[in-house]
């Protein structure tokens, strides 16, 4: 039991071999990353770095399974995705991983508690087993009594505490977020990375998006991008 | 499955219900087109009603043969004008293959008395194969027999209408009326059956035995001959096969050669009537075309708000995507969506057809005919507008790339 868990916990959760993604423009074909080689392990807490058109935001997408690369390999939790076709992928996007935007992406019509029960609607959950699993993760992230809110009544900060809330709801033991603190003041800010800390501690692996010194100095190791390569990659300095 | 069914029943509830102005508008097209079709339905299945009830009381499958026309000093007679058909014709005619009933008549309009009252009715003779082949009951009393026909006795069957005029609230069975000053005893009284095609009034009538009709009614230069017979054939396939036999059979015993013109008419009674039929259904016909058009042109529309529903909802696609909708969870719920603006579209027509088909009954007094299967046809075909003129725009939403759909702004 203990071997087997120490085997699979070895197992990087994240890891891709030579992924390259190119769009078509007016211009000719455009790399928007080239050959990227990357690998994150359980528990990790890592914050991508880079300018704007440095390709992180490229390469969080397909981290996040909303996108296929055009060459190259992508192991999610020892299985490789690169090729799988929408519906696959959509599953993973449900139950292995949690997505966090910028931009919240609450749907607006529907209560917060509605909001974070989605994914288990496309799970294919019972209602009360939505219902409680929702009630429970509103009260995680503090919000528990305005679960029948609409997302309009709520500040920006308690929208974003929604919305992880949301990617945690399937129990995924990854949670991808890009730039969740960009449309938030700093205070705020510092609220949001204190959540993101506690779930690493109980052991979620956490990707993070952000052109922020001091929100990526949250995080335990930082890469960062340039050009739609890897330029550096190390450990965050622990301050004297 | 089942347990997406209600949540996205919900949510398309709620999108139904965001914008009920364009909801009820895109509704309108499916509640007139359903509308037409209940009221085309409930108004010709009605007529045909109508028309079949029409059929049913002047009896089925009939035909009738006039004696010739004949031509004196230049005045022609007209059809049954000549003494060309007699009893024996009918006799040969009833033992024709497929013939049901045969009933040689002779009739004319003549002047009732009883009592103070007198009545001027449509006195027909004939033998009691008539009431068979007219499909006619007696409601009060008995009908007369064959015995009565050879011995000429005088005695009388009368329609409803002439019971009313001339006994008033009297019973008329036993009691003796007069035909042309010869008294009749009335034996019984003819079940009702309204009017007949013409909006003539058949219960106008009073029928006594064939021989008695032409020795003390309507008097005859030749005994034995007739006006008209009446024929009824087995089925409505075997008619013309009948008529044809008939024909041939006349023409046999009246020693016509060939080239030499038919001495009789013959008409097809229930060809009036299927004629009528045929008119009702040219209607419905019509009705259901212009009914089909309306329903075209709300699915149009449905198709039409579905699509502008779509491009209005890319990001919540988008985000539905990111967190796990896969393409035909997206399609499912937009068409789920169409389909119930149709069906709500399709219980507002119904009841709307229903209310404007039960006016129309109401103020006009025409019958209409209100039947599951209207109703049944309806919501069939708002769901297969629904899914039909939905699946474009909801297949659009599915095909949505996840990271195109997120930006849209």
């Amino acid at each position: 039991m203990t071997v087997a868990m120490n085997a699979a916990n070895n197992e990087p959760v994240i890891r891709v071999v030579g992924l390259g993604k190119s769009y078509a423009t007016a211009a000719g074909l455009f790399p928007a990353l080239r050959g990227v080689d990357l690998s994150i392990a359980p528990g990790e807490y890592l914050a991508i770095m880079g300018p704007s058109g440095s390709g992180k935001s490229t390469f969080m997408n397909l981290l996040g399974c909303l996108d296929t690369p055009t060459v190259g390999d992508y192991f999610l939790s020892g299985r490789n995705v690169a090729q799988m076709d929408k519906d696959a992928l959509a599953v993973l996007r449900n139950r292995t991983l949690g997505f966090v935007f910028q931009g919240f992406n609450l749907l607006p019509r529907m209560s917060l508690q509605d909001n974070v029960a989605l994914p288990l609607v496309y799970a294919g959950m019972d209602k009360a087993t939505r219902r409680a699993r929702a009630r429970q993760l509103l009260d995680r992230v503090g919000l528990g009594k305005y679960a029948e809110s609409l997302p309009n009544r709520i500040s920006g900060g308690q929208q974003q505490r929604v919305a992880i809330a949301r990617a945690l709801v399937n129990a995924p033991r990854l949670i991808l977020a890009d730039e969740p603190t960009g449309n938030l003041d700093s205070h705020t800010s510092e609220e949001i990375m204190r959540l993101f800390g506690e779930l690493n501690a109980d052991g979620i692996t956490i990707v993070l998006v952000t052109h922020e010194p001091d929100i990526a100095a949250h995080a335990k190791r930082q890469v960062r991008f340039l050009d739609g390569e890897i330029v550096s990659d190390h450990l965050t300095a622990v301050l004297p | 499955m089942s347990a997406m069914i209600r949540p996205m029943l919900g949510e398309a509830w709620l999108a139904m219900g965001a914008n009920r102005l364009r909801t009820g508008l895109t509704m309108l097209g499916m509640v007139i087109g359903v509308g037409a079709v209940v009221i085309m339905l409930a108004i010709g299945q009605g007529a045909q009603y109508a028309v079949q009830q029409t059929i049913s009381t002047m009896g089925s499958n009939l035909f009738i043969v006039l004696a010739g026309s004949f031509t004196t000093a230049g005045v022609r007679s007209g059809a049954a004008g000549g003494p060309t058909l007699t009893v024996d014709d009918a006799a040969a005619i009833a033992e024709l293959d497929g013939v049901a009933n045969v009933a040689p008549t002779h009739q004319g309009s003549r002047q009732l008395v009883y009592g103070a009252q007198n009545w001027s009715t449509q006195v027909i003779g004939t033998t009691p194969e008539y009431l068979d082949a007219r499909a006619w009951n007696i409601t009060n009393g008995a009908a007369f027999g064959d015995s009565d026909v050879r011995s000429a006795t005088r005695v009388a069957l009368i329609g409803k209408t002439v019971a009313e005029n001339l006994f008033a609230d009297d019973d008329p069975v036993g009691k003796t009326l007069r035909i042309q000053q010869n008294p009749f005893i009335v034996i019984g009284v003819l079940g009702g059956k309204g009017q007949n095609l013409d909006g003539r009034d058949q219960d106008d009538t009073v029928i006594i035995p064939l021989s008695t009709a032409q020795r003390k009614v309507f008097g005859t230069p030749f005994l034995g001959a007739v006006r008209m017979i009446m024929v009824q054939a087995d089925s409505a396939e075997a008619m013309p096969r009948v008529m044809e036999a008939t024909t041939a059979l006349l023409r046999q015993r009246h020693r016509l050669r060939d080239g030499m013109p038919d001495d009789f008419f013959m008409r097809n009674l229930s060809a009036a009537a299927e004629s009528e039929a045929a008119t009702t259904r040219t209607m419905s016909i019509l009705l259901g075309a212009i009914a089909s058009i309306s329903l075209l042109v709300g699915g149009i529309g449905i198709m039409n708000i579905m699509l502008v529903s779509v491009t209005e909802r890319t990001r919540e696609i988008g985000i539905r995507m990111a967190i796990g909708a896969r393409q035909k969870d997206i399609l499912s719920q937009f068409l789920l969506e169409a389909v119930m603006i149709s069906f709500a579209g399709c219980l507002l027509g119904l009841l709307l057809g229903l209310a404007i088909a039960l006016g129309i009954n109401f103020f006009t007094g025409m019958v209409v005919v209100i039947s599951g299967t209207a109703a049944l046809l309806a919501f069939a075909v708002a769901a297969s507008v629904g899914i039909f003129f939905g699946w474009y725009p909801a297949q659009k939403a599915a095909r949505l790339d996840p990271i195109e759909a997120l930006r849209y702004q």
